[in-house]
């Protein structure tokens, strides 16, 4: 595949990802790299989202459902199989079959977007509950106990070819940030293969694409399951950082807090929803050590002030107000790009 | 791998070693005390007194001169109800602040998501909360009751007072199963019998079929370990239905979120409750410490109870062994809680118990009337007898382990 | 015989229960299309203005079914004007606005009232015997009232102007701008409305189950699965979603325990949204309200 104009732009950011990587543990101390495993867990949750949103045009509210489902078949497997290789594809198996029988169920019953979006969230929410109530010897998988209220503890990460040599949480960060960089170009890729640019034309033209004769359900469905891995993948990490699952992933606060990372950072890319993630993260983390009014009152705020000011997300308000800059020539150019991009997906023969 | 993997950790513990020098602390011979304890979201009821009594007694530690000539500083972070959260405060606190000592958690599921992070960055770690039993860990002291202690005192009581058939509600979760069980326990011990036992998922607000299921079988008394604030409904429709005159109820987890002070006068009139603090105790102590609490936090004090009074003791008792051993440092600390220290506190005495690291401590009978309690018997020093089964620190004192994790039954107690 | 009575009515209550803590939310989603994430924090608000006004001397019954309604009704209409309609056409904005507005809210009380506020109000009305068995006269009292609450948002909704040209805005917003009604105003007395019935639960369950800052997400989930249980049409959809989810509930519940009862009532709603992915409206009762 020839690497397009527009790829460029995602590999560029994948190569100061891995210089980061590369420079970080030199750069800071050894609490902020182990404590970045939770917060690139959550990006990856975040990117997750971007692409299924932002791109496949689906708003799953739910989006954690397959995140909470990753962690505990994860912490499942690692604890029935004695290692987490196998786990780890456990994992993310589980989070695409569930997808995959979610999407069926909603696409092919030719369901909207708020009925999506509040489905996916029930989903969710009955997740929350039902695992709420698993406590006792009575629950349990193989060798591993559900725990209820209180969770599973996770399993750490070993080496593929020794499951007795775990890795610290300070060597988590590799798994993590490479897992991270490469989820980011894997979908910086597929957005832009003929795949990715039929789900555009289906999120901004779902009769157009069909009558041109895609069957939308399928490429949805598609876009929604790979997401869907990618969370569950996300939650692997996310458990191994935390050291424990418990219910509380299914709850209705991570699951609004996904969707506004995807929001606060932009929609329709994909490094925003990441930088979403990151930040806000950072911010409740920070709200957390001052501890002088209420975190919930100062977040409140923050999220009312930034959807009735800067509606469109950070990235595109920065890109747009630099193409501002920049004049109405890159702009027109910009555009005819897009239009041709457009033109494109939408002329070339379905099932190609 | 091998290689490369080595070559980070040499890197970045240089880097650890280096970062106070960067970072910059205020002082560097202070002591660091970190707290992590919920100050948001749903755990917040019980969070919010436990931090407002731990500040208490740093302050009046450093009123007095601080410990063997440092000042001790707090630093309290709040994770919001989320787990998540705890881990990272943890982490930060045991390998970014280098604390002497982390007061944290709530829930068990918090303190089993941060424990580790202690043991391995070899910081000592208190957890103040009442909780089921059976953590077996040297880095860890639980000062907290735990089921055996007060329900071993309140049933014999409330049986004696009110009859043999007892009817068990409990929460749906590890603590509120293991305290069904020693409920059941003692009441078979005491010659009674247990008509039925029920559990209740944690946001669970109708309570109808139960209290209906109450009024058929007829016992003698409730037994509750409902916890939360969801829970607190329990009361209300019991009460409600007329059923608080007719059948009374017993609980050692009522209380502990002020739920007393959640539901009127004539709903909770005549319960009893069994915990190592009651706001209501009668001694000189308890009323200075009463008083010095409400002026310390000024307007809208929360009510004292065991889960605050023992945040400032955990707080103090720490501070006894600092003073004894003469440091700050945690092995000689260790070792100066497990002599045998204790600290007269609000509560009585609390001293470590050195096979389990728990507490020794009063346990105090209590009834209910017009929202606040009356002592009614006192039990001094009582061992924490569930963790003692499975625990023996004394003989073996490299364990870090949750005994208790997945019920009595797997810790290999057959009740 | 006894036993089967008080049986029935605590399934009734448990159906009531449900739909009372639903129909506000219903209404501003069925109407509206709008998704309160905030709606948890109106009940909350109805029962910290019963608990504060109670304390502060006001009678009971006035606090419950005159105060809790109109002062959560006049925030919700404020929230509405400053909030909601900058936000029209904007599902997912609404979705982000209104969970930012119930941390707020959960933040704000919280820091005026503490993390928990001492009551001395009791459910009122006392004790109805069935032969042996005690049912508390409140709850008997609940289920009226939710009956009597549907049957009076039927009636505004079928019979008066408001109701027609709400259900009209609610059918087609551009062709009842074009007849002359404003659609904006519309909205904000349906949101005004749906806060009010939200205030007026949450006041009346206040007694039952006292208040905290953090109570709403513990009637959010709930509320939720039964409204898009239901589907879009607010009462048919509301009730019948009550009756199916609470009575599987309490059945399930009498029969073996508490657990097994929520777990039962979850199932259902997933087997529900499996065959009815609209929820029950959207597959019967089509045009019903």
């Amino acid at each position: 595949m020839r690497l397009s104009l527009d790829f460029r732009g995602t590999v560029i950011v994948a190569i100061l990802g891995v210089l980061f990587m590369l420079i970080a543990p030199s750069l800071f101390s050894k609490v902020t790299i182990i404590k970045l495993n939770v917060p690139i867990a959550l990006a990856l949750l975040a990117l997750s989202l971007a692409l299924v949103w932002g791109y496949g045009g689906i708003l799953c509210f739910g989006q954690t459902a397959f995140f909470g489902l990753g962690a505990y078949a994860y912490s499942i497997a690692a604890l029935n199989f004695g290692g987490s290789t196998g786990a780890i594809l456990v994992a993310i198996l589980v989070a695409a079959a569930a997808a995959a029988i979610l999407g069926y169920v909603v696409f092919y019953g030719r369901v909207s977007d708020v009925y999506l979006a509040v489905i996916t969230l029930t989903v969710t929410l009955i997740l929350y509950s039902l695992m709420r109530r698993t406590s006792g010897p009575d629950y349990k998988i193989g060798d591993a106990l559900l725990g209820g209220f209180n969770g599973i503890k996770s399993p750490k990460l070993n080496l593929p070819w020794d499951h007795t040599d775990t890795l610290n949480r300070l060597e988590l960060f590799y798994p993590s940030i490479v897992a991270l960089i490469l989820a980011y170009l894997l979908c910086g890729w597929l957005v832009r293969t003929h795949f990715g640019r039929v789900c555009e034309s289906i999120r901004e033209n779902e009769l157009r694409a069909e009558l041109i004769g895609y069957d939308t359900r399928l490429y949805k469905l598609g876009i929604f399951t790979i997401g869907a891995a990618l969370a569950g993948l996300a939650g692997v990490l996310f458990c191994i950082g935390v050291t424990r699952v418990t219910p509380d992933v299914f709850n209705l606060y991570t699951a609004s807090l996904t969707i506004i990372w995807v929001i606060v950072g932009g929609r329709g890319t994909l490094i925003g929803p990441i930088l979403g993630a990151f930040g806000l993260y950072y911010l409740t983390e920070w709200l957390g050590k001052t501890a002088s009014l209420n975190n919930n009152l100062i977040l409140g705020i923050v999220l009312i002030v930034f959807v009735l000011g800067v509606p469109k997300g950070v990235v595109p308000t920065i890109t747009d107000w630099i193409q501002q800059r920049r004049g109405t020539r890159s702009m027109r150019a910009t555009e005819r790009r897009m239009r041709m991009r457009r033109a494109r997906a939408v002329s070339e023969e379905p099932g190609e | 791998m091998t290689f490369n993997r080595r070559k980070f950790m040499v890197g970045a513990s240089a880097i650890a070693l280096a970062a106070p020098g960067i970072v910059g602390r205020a002082r560097a011979d202070d002591i660091k005390f970190v707290s992590i304890l919920d100050q948001s979201g749903g755990l917040d009821i019980y969070g919010k007194p436990m931090v407002d009594a731990t500040r208490m007694a740093i302050d009046e530690l450093n009123q007095a001169g601080g410990l063997n000539g440092s000042m001790v500083n707090l630093k309290v972070y709040d994770p919001q109800s989320t787990i998540q959260f705890y881990t990272q405060y943890a982490t930060e606190a045991a390998a970014g602040d280098e604390a002497n000592v982390v007061h944290a958690g709530i829930t068990s599921a918090s303190r089993e998501a941060i424990r580790p992070t202690f043991a391995e960055f070899e910081t000592l770690y208190f957890y103040n909360t009442l909780y089921e039993g059976g953590v077996c860990d040297m880095n860890n002291f639980c000062t907290g009751s735990t089921p055996a202690q007060t329900v071993e005192k309140l049933v014999p009581h409330t049986m004696n007072k009110w009859g043999k058939k007892v009817y068990i509600i409990a929460a749906d979760y590890n603590y509120g199963q293991i305290t069904a069980q020693w409920v059941g326990k003692y009441v078979r011990d005491n010659g009674g019998e247990a008509v039925a036992t029920e559990f209740f998922p944690l946001d669970v607000t109708n309570f109808g079929p139960t209290i209906k299921k109450i009024q058929a079988a007829k016992p003698d008394m409730v037994m509750s370990a409902l916890v939360g604030g969801a829970h607190v409904s329990f009361y209300r429709q019991y009460a409600a239905a007329g059923m608080n005159k007719s059948i009374p109820i017993a609980s050692t987890t009522f209380g502990v979120g002020n739920e007393h002070k959640l539901i009127s006068a004539e709903e909770g009139d005549g319960m009893i409750c069994a915990y190592s603090y009651f706001e209501e105790i009668d001694s000189p102590a308890n009323k200075d410490f009463v008083s010095r609490f409400q002026a310390f936090v000024g307007d809208g004090a929360p009510a004292l109870n065991e889960l605050a009074a023992r945040s400032y003791e955990g707080a103090m008792l720490w501070a006894e062994a600092v003073k004894a051993a003469g440091t700050a440092d945690r092995m000689p600390v260790i070792e100066a809680l497990r002599s045998g220290l204790s600290f007269a506190g609000p509560s009585g005495a609390v001293t470590i118990e050195p096979k389990t690291n728990h507490a020794l401590q009063n346990v105090y009978l209590a009834e209910l009337k017009d929202q606040s309690f009356n002592i009614i018997e006192t039990h001094e020093s009582q061992p924490p007898t569930d963790t003692l089964l499975v625990c023996d620190l004394v003989g073996d004192p490299d364990q870090s382990t949750f005994k208790f994790e997945n019920g009595l039954e797997a810790a290999g107690i057959k009740l | 015989m006894d036993l089967v009575i008080a049986v029935i009515l605590q399934i009734l209550y448990g159906i009531a229960n449900l739909a009372l803590i639903s129909l506000g939310l219903a209404i501003i989603f069925g109407m509206m299309r709008v998704i309160n994430l905030a709606h948890g924090e109106f009940l909350m608000l109805g029962g910290y203005t019963v608990v504060v006004a109670t304390n502060n001397g006001v009678n009971l019954w006035f606090a419950m079914l005159v105060l809790a309604p109109v002062v959560v009704g006049v925030i919700g209409v404020i929230v509405e004007r400053l909030l909601i309609r900058w936000l029209y056409g904007r599902m997912v904005d609404t979705l982000l606005a209104t969970w930012g507005l119930s941390l707020l809210f959960i933040g704000l009380v919280t820091t005026i009232f503490g993390a928990s506020t001492a009551t001395t109000i009791s459910p009122p009305l006392g004790v109805v015997h069935i032969g042996e068995y005690t049912s508390s006269g409140y709850e008997l009292f609940l289920i009226g009232v939710t009956i009597a609450l549907l049957i009076l948002v039927w009636a505004v909704l079928k019979f008066t102007k408001l109701g027609l040209v709400s259900r009209g805005t609610m059918q087609n917003a551009e062709m009842a701008e074009a007849l002359g009604v404003s659609t904006n105003r519309i909205y904000m007395v349906t949101f005004g409305l749906g806060a009010m019935v939200s205030g007026l639960a949450g006041g009346l369950l206040a007694p039952i189950t006292g208040v905290l800052p953090t109570i709403g997400a513990i009637y959010i989930a709930k509320a939720f699965i039964t409204v898009i249980s239901g589907g879009m049409a607010i009462l048919a959809g509301t009730t019948s979603a009550s009756v199916l989810l609470g009575g599987v509930n309490g059945i399930v519940d009498f029969l073996t325990g508490p657990t097994i009862g929520e777990v039962a009532l979850l199932l259902t709603a997933i087997i529900l949204l499996r065959l009815m992915p609209r929820g029950i409206t959207g597959s019967w009762f089509k045009k019903s309200l």
